[in-house]
C-alpha cells in the first residue's frame, strides 16, 4: 500500500463507517478518529518525505501510476513534492480542528460529517494528483459537497449563497476544463500521443501559440477559487452563510486549491503563456490586495471582514506566483499555509463568538475580552498574525513575497510590489478596528456578562490551529527548506 | 566574548513572558512581579558584565572598537539575501543594552508598587517582559531585517501596553492610533529595506556600514527621480525611524500613548522604544553619511530641528503633565536626531554622533525618572492635570527632590547629566549651521521653561482641595526614583567620547566655554521665567494667553495636526476610498455576478412557454423537424 | 411471399397506416385515442420489418425476431400507459390531453 493512496482510502473508510453511525456521539467519534489518523499520516508523510528526499532527487516522490481510462490516456497518477506535502499537512490539521469545532453540530450530524470528509477527500486527491484529469475530478469532488454543507447546515440566505458559490465555481470549472482540454490536445509534440500527466506535459513544450490561448483559461479557472479580483464575490456570501467548520475548511483549505492549481498547472505547464499574460493578472491581483483590505475596513459582519481579508491575502499569493521568482513562490506557498491556518482559526473563533452572542455584527459587541478572555485573546493573536507580525507565519510569508517580488528586473513589477506592500497598513487598520470595537472597550450588554467560557473541544481546536502559526513564524527555516527545494524544476520551466 | 551569556540576556525576559502568559491564571500577582523583576535583574547584571568585558577587557587601546557578530540563519530569501538572527556587539548596541536593562529594571521594581491591586497585574508584567525581550532583540540586531522584526514586536508590545486599560475607550483609541501611525511609518521602513536589500544585495549592518564596502561605494550606480536609489532607501528607512521616534509629522501617536500606565510611558515612550528611531539612524550612520554626501542626513537634521522646536512650543501649553512630558520626549528625541544630522564621521567632526548617543543615554535616565515621578504624583492625587495639583513638596519629599534633579538635568544645569550631553550637541550644531544652532538654543530655553512650569505647578503653588491628603509613595516606588536620580546626576561624568564615536576611535570631548555658558544662561533664563510665571499666582500666564490670542489657541490644540490626520483618514480614506470600495464590491462586482445569474433566470422565464406540456405539440414539432430535414436532404442530394 | 403483391404495395399500405397513426397522435384529444394511434405506428413498423425481411433477405430471421420484440415492448408500454391514464383519471377525472399540462416545467 503506498503512502499517498492512503489519503484517499482512509477518508473513504471513515465515510463508510459514518454511514453506519446512529447518533451525534458516534458520528463525531468516527469523524474524529478518521481525522486523527489522517493527521498522523500527514505528519508521517512529512518525515517520510524528508527522509526520501535526501536520497532521491526526482521531482515527485511516492509516485504511483494506474491507467483508469485507456482511450484518453487518463491515469490515476499520484506523487508528492515538498509543496503537496505541506498542503496535505495543512488539510489534515484544518479537518481535525473542524471536527472539534463541530462537536455540537445540531441537525443531521452523520450527513454533515460525511459531506465534510468527502470534501477533505477531494482536497487530498487534488493535492497529490499528477494527472490533470484526475486532478479536475478531485477538484469537483471538493466543490460539490460545499453546496450541501452550506445549503443544509448554513444560516442566513443559505440557499442563495450555496447556489451562488456553486454556480460561480462551476463556471470556473467549465473555463478550466476548456483550458485542460486545450492543454491535452496540444500535448502531442513528441508524437507519443496525448497525455494528461503534468510532468510529461511540462516536458512536452506545448507550442507557444497554444499556451497563449489556454493560459488565461487555466489561470482564471483556478484563480476564481483563489478569490482573484473580480471573481471573488462568491466568497463573502459563502462564508457568511456557511457553518463554522465549513467556513474553516472552505477558507482554510479549499481556497488554496486555486493558488496550488495555478502553480502546478498554469505556471508549470504553460510557462510561456504565463510570461505573456502575467502583467494583466499582476495588476488584478495587486489591485485585489489593496481593494480587499479597503473593503474589509468598512464591513460590520465579522465573517465579511474575514472574507475580504482573505481576498487581500490570497491576492498576494497569486501576485507572488506571477513573479516567477523562487523567493516569491516560496512566500506564496507559505502564505497559502499561513492563511489557511489563520483564517481557519479566525472562522473558528467567529463561530464561537457567534454561538455565544448570537450576532456577528461588530457594532453590537464590546468588551468581550473581559467576558470570554481565552477566545478574545486568541482573536487578538490571530489578528496580529494576520497583520503580519513577526513571530507568526504571516510575516514569514509576506516578507518572502515582498523580497522575492522586489527582485524582479522590471521596474513596474517593483512598483506593483510597493503597492501591495502598502496593504499592510490597511490590514492593521481593519484588524485593530475589530479588536478595538468588539474585544476592548466597555461591555455593551448585560447579557454578555454570563457568556459561557470556552469548552475543552474548542480549546483543542484553537490550539491545533494556533500552534502551526507560531511554529512557522518562529522557525521558518525547515518549512522554507522543504518548499524551496521543490521549486527548482518549476522555475526552470519558466526561464 | 561569551556569546551564551549575551544570548541569555534577551532570552530571560522571553522566558518570563512565556511563563507568565501560559500560567496566567495560576500565578499569584505578587509572585509574577517578583519573577519579572528577578529575571530582569539577571539580564541587567549580565549586560553590565558584557559591557565591562567589551570596553575594558576585550578592547585594545588605540585601536578602533571592533564589531562582534554572532549569528545564525533564520530564513533564506535568495543566495545573498537572508535574515539572520544573532547579536551584534559594538559600542552603541552595548550602550543601548545598558540603557534598556537599567530603565527596564527600575520600571519593573517601580511597577510592583504602582500596579498593586490591579486586576491585570500578571498580564502587565508579562507584557513588560515581552517588550523588554523585543527591545533587547532590536538593539542587538545584526541586520536590517532583524531590527525590523523586533521593531514590529516592540510596536505591538507598545500597543498592548497602551491599551492595557482596555475597557477605557480613550486607551483603546490611543493604542490603535499608536500602532497604525507607526505601522504607516514602518511601511516606509520596509520599502526602504527592500530597496537597500535589492540594490546592495545584503541586509547585514557590517557590510552595509563599511565605508569602503561595495554597498556604500555603489550609491551612484542607479538613480530615481534625480536622487540615488540608495538615498531613497535611506530616506524611507528614516521615515520608519521618524515614526518610532515621533518626529514631525508622525508624532501624533506619542502624546495619546500616555493613556497607558505611567511605568509604561517611562519605559517605552520615554527611555527605550522611542529612541529606536535615533538608534536606527545611528546604526546606519556610515551609510547615511557616505551615500550621496549625506543628503539624507541633512533631512534628518532639519526634521530634527523643526520637531524639537515644534514639540517644545506645544509642551508649554499642555495641562496634562504626562502630555507635557510626552512633548518633551519628542523634543529631546528630535534633539538627538538633529545632532546625528549635523555629525561628521571622522575624528572631531564626529562629535554630533557621540553627543547624540550621549544625550540618548542621559535622557533615558532623567526622562524615565521624570515619568516615574509623575507616576508617583498621579498615584497620590489620582489625576493627570495640573489644576488638581499644587504644594505637593510637603507631602512627597522624595518625589519632589528627585523630580527637581531630573528637571534640572533636562534643563541643562551643570553638573547634572543633561548639561554635558546637551552641551556637546550644541557644540556640534554650532560648528555646522548657525540657524540650527539658534533653534537648538531656543529649544533648550523652552525646555527649561516648560519643565519648571510643571515643576512649580506640581510642587509649589497653593494646594487645591484634595479629597484625601496625598502621601508619599511606598518604598517600592521611591527606591527606583532615588537610583535613577543618582544616575541622572552622575551619568554626565562618563567620558562618553572614549567609548562611542562615529569612527569608533577615542574622541576627546572638550567643554567649549562660551557655548556652555550660553547654554546654561538660556537654561537659567527659562527657569527664571517659569519662576516668574508660575511660582506664585501672579496672573501672568493668563495675561500672556490673552496677548498671544490665536497663537495660543493654535498651540494649545497642537497646531491641529491631529485634526488634519483625522480628516485624511476619516473623511478621505474611510469615506472616499474604503466605503466606495465596499459599495463598489457589493453593487458593481457582485452585482455583475448576480446579474449574470439573474439574466439567465429571466431568459429562461421568457422562453419556457415553448414547453407547453402537451405531448402532441412536441410530436408536431418532432414531425415538422423530420420533414424539414427530409426536405433538406432530398433537395441537397438531388442538386 | 404473397403472390401478385409486390413489396411496394405493402410498403404503401404500411406508410398509409403510419401516417394515419401520426395524424391520430397529433389530432386526438383523448389519451386513449392517442394510445391507439401509437399502436398503429408500431404496427406499421412491425409489418415493415416482417415484409422487408421476407422480401429482401429471406434467409435470415432478424426482422421477424425484431417484430416480436416490438410487440412485446408495445404490450408492456401499453400496459404502463393505460396504468398511468387510469391513475390520472382517478386524480383529475379526465383523460383529455389539455388537462394534463401541469408537468410542463
Amino acid at each position: 500500500m503506498d503512502i499517498l493512496s492512503l489519503f484517499l482510502i482512509v477518508p473513504a473508510i471513515t465515510i463508510l463507517l459514518l454511514v453506519f453511525t446512529r447518533n451525534l456521539g458516534q458520528a463525531r467519534l468516527i469523524a474524529l478518529l478518521g481525522s486523527i489518523v489522517q493527521f498522523a499520516m500527514s505528519v508521517h508523510l512529512v518525515f517520510a518525505y524528508i527522509k526520501e528526499r535526501a536520497i532521491d532527487d526526482s521531482i515527485m516522490l511516492f509516485t504511483k501510476d494506474l491507467i483508469w481510462f485507456e482511450p484518453f490516456n487518463i491515469h490515476y497518477s499520484i506523487g508528492a513534492d515538498g509543496i503537496s506535502v505541506t498542503m496535505v499537512l495543512l488539510t489534515s490539521i484544518v479537518v481535525m480542528a473542524g471536527v472539534f469545532i463541530s462537536w455540537r453540530i445540531g441537525e443531521l450530524p452523520k450527513e454533515f460529517f460525511i459531506a465534510l470528509i468527502i470534501l477533505a477527500t477531494g482536497v487530498y486527491g487534488f493535492f497529490i494528483s499528477l494527472d490533470l484529469f484526475t486532478m479536475f475530478v478531485f477538484f469537483e469532488l471538493a466543490v460539490i459537497p460545499m453546496y450541501l454543507l452550506i445549503g443544509i447546515w448554513g444560516s442566513g440566505r443559505r440557499e442563495f449563497s450555496a447556489m451562488k458559490l456553486t454556480l460561480m465555481l462551476m463556471a470556473a470549472s467549465a473555463v478550466l476544463l476548456v483550458g485542460i482540454l486545450g492543454i491535452y490536445f496540444n500535448s502531442d509534440t513528441a508524437g507519443n500521443g496525448f497525455t494528461f500527466n503534468i510532468l510529461e506535459l511540462a516536458a512536452a513544450n506545448i507550442p507557444a501559440e497554444a499556451q497563449k490561448i489556454f493560459f488565461p483559461l487555466t489561470f482564471i479557472g483556478f484563480a476564481v477559487i483563489g478569490a482573484l479580483f473580480p471573481f471573488h464575490t462568491w466568497s463573502p456570501d459563502g462564508h457568511a452563510s456557511a457553518p463554522t467548520a465549513v467556513s474553516m475548511l472552505h477558507a482554510g483549505v479549499l481556497m488554496k486549491l486555486g493558488g496550488y492549481g495555478v502553480f502546478r498547472v498554469a505556471l508549470y505547464v504553460l510557462p510561456e503563456g504565463a510570461v505573456e499574460w502575467s502583467w494583466i493578472f499582476i495588476i488584478l491581483s495587486a489591485f485585489g490586495v489593496i481593494y480587499g483590505a479597503f473593503a474589509a475596513v468598512r464591513q460590520t459582519d465579522l465573517k465579511y471582514i474575514n472574507a475580504y481579508s482573505s481576498v487581500s491575502h490570497l491576492g498576494l499569493v497569486l501576485f507572488a506566483l506571477l513573479m516567477f521568482n523562487k523567493t516569491a513562490w516560496n512566500g506564496a506557498i507559505i502564505q497559502s499555509l499561513s492563511h489557511g491556518f489563520m483564517t481557519a482559526l479566525f472562522f473558528a473563533l467567529i463561530g464561537m463568538i457567534y454561538e455565544r452572542t448570537h450576532t456577528r455584527d461588530v457594532r453590537k459587541m464590546g468588551g468581550l475580552l473581559k467576558v470570554i478572555p481565552m477566545i478574545s485573546a486568541t482573536y487578538v493573536v490571530a489578528g496580529l498574525a494576520s497583520l503580519g507580525l513577526p513571530g507568526f507565519s504571516g510575516f514569514v510569508a509576506e516578507m518572502n513575497i515582498f523580497v522575492g517580488a522586489f527582485e524582479h528586473e522590471n521596474i513596474y513589477y517593483r512598483i506593483a510590489t510597493v503597492v501591495s506592500v502598502s496593504a499592510i497598513v490597511v490590514t492593521a487598520v481593519y484588524i485593530l478596528r475589530v479588536v478595538g470595537i468588539m474585544l476592548m472597550g466597555p461591555v455593551k450588554e448585560e447579557a454578555y456578562l454570563q457568556l459561557p467560557r470556552v469548552s475543552w473541544y474548542e480549546r483543542v481546536g484553537i490550539l491545533l490551529l494556533l500552534l502551526p502559526i507560531i511554529g512557522i513564524g518562529v522557525a521558518p527555516l525547515w518549512l522554507s527548506d522543504l518548499i524551496y527545494k521543490s521549486l527548482h524544476p518549476f522555475i526552470q520551466g519558466v526561464l | 566574548m561569551n556569546y551564551t551569556e549575551i544570548l541569555i540576556i534577551p532570552l530571560i525576559p522571553l522566558a518570563v513572558f512565556l511563563v507568565l502568559g501560559i500560567f496566567y491564571s495560576r500565578i499569584k500577582p505578587a509572585v509574577s512581579g517578583i519573577i519579572g523583576a528577578l529575571g530582569l535583574l539577571i539580564s541587567t547584571l549580565l549586560s553590565i558584565k558584557v559591557a565591562y568585558q567589551y570596553f575594558f577587557v576585550f578592547s585594545n587601546d588605540g585601536v578602533a572598537y571592533q564589531t562582534l557578530v554572532h549569528k545564525t540563519v533564520w530564513m533564506n530569501f535568495t543566495e545573498t539575501l537572508r535574515i539572520d538572527m544573532g547579536v551584534l556587539l559594538d559600542p552603541i548596541s552595548i550602550m543601548m543594552l545598558l540603557v534598556v536593562s537599567i530603565v527596564s529594571l527600575m520600571v519593573h521594581l517601580y511597577s510592583r508598587g504602582y500596579m498593586k491591586g490591579d486586576p491585570g497585574y500578571t498580564k502587565f508584567f508579562a507584557f513588560l517582559s515581552l517588550f523588554t525581550f523585543s527591545m533587547y532583540g532590536l538593539v542587538l540586531a545584526t541586520n536590517l531585517f532583524q531590527i525590523y522584526i523586533f521593531w514590529e514586536l516592540v510596536g505591538v508590545s507598545s500597543y498592548l501596553l497602551i491599551g492595557f486599560y482596555y475597557t477605557k475607550p480613550t486607551a483603546v483609541a490611543a493604542a490603535k492610533k499608536a500602532f497604525v501611525v507607526t505601522r504607516f511609518a514602518d511601511l516606509g521602513f520596509l520599502i526602504g529595506i527592500l530597496i537597500v536589500g535589492f540594490y546592495t544585495g545584503t541586509y547585514d549592518f557590517e557590510l552595509l556600514n563599511n565605508p569602503e564596502g561595495s554597498p556604500i561605494l555603489s550609491w551612484a550606480a542607479s538613480s530615481f527621480f534625480g536622487m540615488s536609489v540608495l538615498s531613497w532607501g535611506l530616506l524611507l528607512i528614516f521615515i520608519g525611524g521618524a515614526g518610532k521616534s515621533a518626529m514631525f509629522p508622525l508624532h501624533i501617536w506619542l502624546p495619546d500613548a500616555m493613556e497607558g500606565p505611567t511605568p509604561v510611558s517611562a519605559l517605552i515612550h520615554a527611555a527605550t522604544m522611542v529612541v529606536a528611531g535615533v538608534y536606527l539612524v545611528a546604526r546606519l550612520f556610515p551609510m547615511y553619511y557616505f551615500v550621496e554626501e549625506g543628503i539624507i542626513l541633512q533631512v534628518v537634521a532639519f526634521v530634527g530641528a523643526f520637531s524639537a522646536l515644534f514639540a517644545a512650543i506645544i509642551a508649554i501649553t499642555q495641562n496634562d503633565i504626562k502630555r507635557v512630558l510626552a512633548y518633551s520626549t519628542m523634543s529631546q528625541l528630535a534633539y538627538m536626531m538633529l545632532a546625528l544630522g549635523v555629525s561628521g564621521y571622522e575624528g572631531e567632526a564626529g562629535l554630533g554622533y557621540m553627543a547624540s548617543m550621549f544625550h540618548l543615554f542621559t535622557h533615558a535616565m532623567f526622562k524615565a525618572l521624570l515619568f516615574l515621578c509623575a507616576g508617583s504624583v498621579i498615584h497620590a492625587v489620582h489625576s493627570n492635570y495640573l489644576k488638581d495639583m499644587g504644594g505637593l513638596r510637603k507631602y512627597m519629599p522624595i518625589t519632589h527632590i528627585t523630580f527637581l534633579i531630573a528637571a534640572l538635568a533636562i534643563a541643562g544645569i551643570p553638573p547634572l547629566a543633561g548639561f554635558w550631553s546637551k552641551d556637546e550637541i550644541l557644540v556640534a550644531v554650532y560648528e555646522k549651521n548657525t540657524l540650527l544652532y539658534i533653534v537648538a538654543l531656543l529649544v533648550a530655553g523652552l525646555t527649561a521653561f516648560y519643565m519648571f512650569r510643571i515643576y512649580f505647578g506640581i510642587f509649589w503653588k497653593r494646594d487645591p482641595e484634595y479629597a484625601s491628603t496625598p502621601h508619599e509613595s511606598p518604598a517600592t516606588m521611591t527606591i527606583p526614583l532615588i537610583i535613577l536620580a543618582a544616575f541622572s546626576t552622575l551619568a554626565g561624568f562618563v567620558p562618553f567620547g572614549e567609548f562611542i564615536s562615529a569612527d569608533r576611535m577615542v574622541l576627546e570631548a572638550h567643554i567649549n566655554l562660551p557655548l556652555a555658558l550660553a547654554a546654561v544662561a538660556t537654561g537659567m533664563a527659562g527657569i527664571g521665567l517659569a519662576w516668574l510665571f508660575y511660582r506664585k499666582e501672579t496672573g501672568l500666564p493668563e495675561k500672556m494667553v490673552d496677548a498671544l490670542g490665536k497663537l495660543y489657541t493654535w498651540t494649545y490644540h497642537k497646531f491641529y495636526i491631529d485634526e488634519v490626520y483625522l480628516f485624511v483618514t476619516k473623511k478621505i480614506l474611510f469615506k472616499r476610498v474604503a466605503e466606495p470600495a465596499a459599495k463598489f464590491d457589493r453593487q458593481v462586482v457582485d452585482g455583475t455576478m448576480v446579474g449574470i445569474g439573474n439574466s439567465t433566470v429571466r431568459t429562461s422565464e421568457k422562453i419556457k412557454g415553448m414547453q407547453s406540456g402537451k405531448v402532441q405539440d412536441y410530436a408536431m414539432a418532432f414531425v415538422a423537424g423530420i420533414l424539414v430535414i427530409v426536405i433538406f436532404f432530398v433537395y441537397y442530394l438531388t442538386e | 411471399m404473397i403472390h401478385d403483391v409486390s413489396l411496394y404495395e405493402i410498403l404503401t399500405v404500411t406508410s398509409i397506416l403510419f401516417f394515419i397513426g401520426i395524424y391520430g397522435f397529433i389530432t386526438r384529444k383523448n389519451l386513449i385515442s392517442i394510445l391507439i394511434s401509437i399502436e398503429l405506428l408500431l404496427n406499421a413498423s412491425v409489418v415493415n420489418f416482417v415484409v422487408i425481411n421476407k422480401y429482401l433477405y429471406p434467409d435470415v430471421l432478424q426482422g421477424v425476431v425484431f417484430s416480436i420484440f416490438i410487440i412485446a415492448v408495445a404490450a408492456a408500454e401499453t400496459a404502463l400507459a393505460v396504468g398511468i391514464i387510469i391513475n390520472l383519471y382517478r386524480q383529475i377525472s379526465s383523460v383529455e390531453v389539455k388537462d394534463v399540462e401541469t408537468m410542463k416545467y
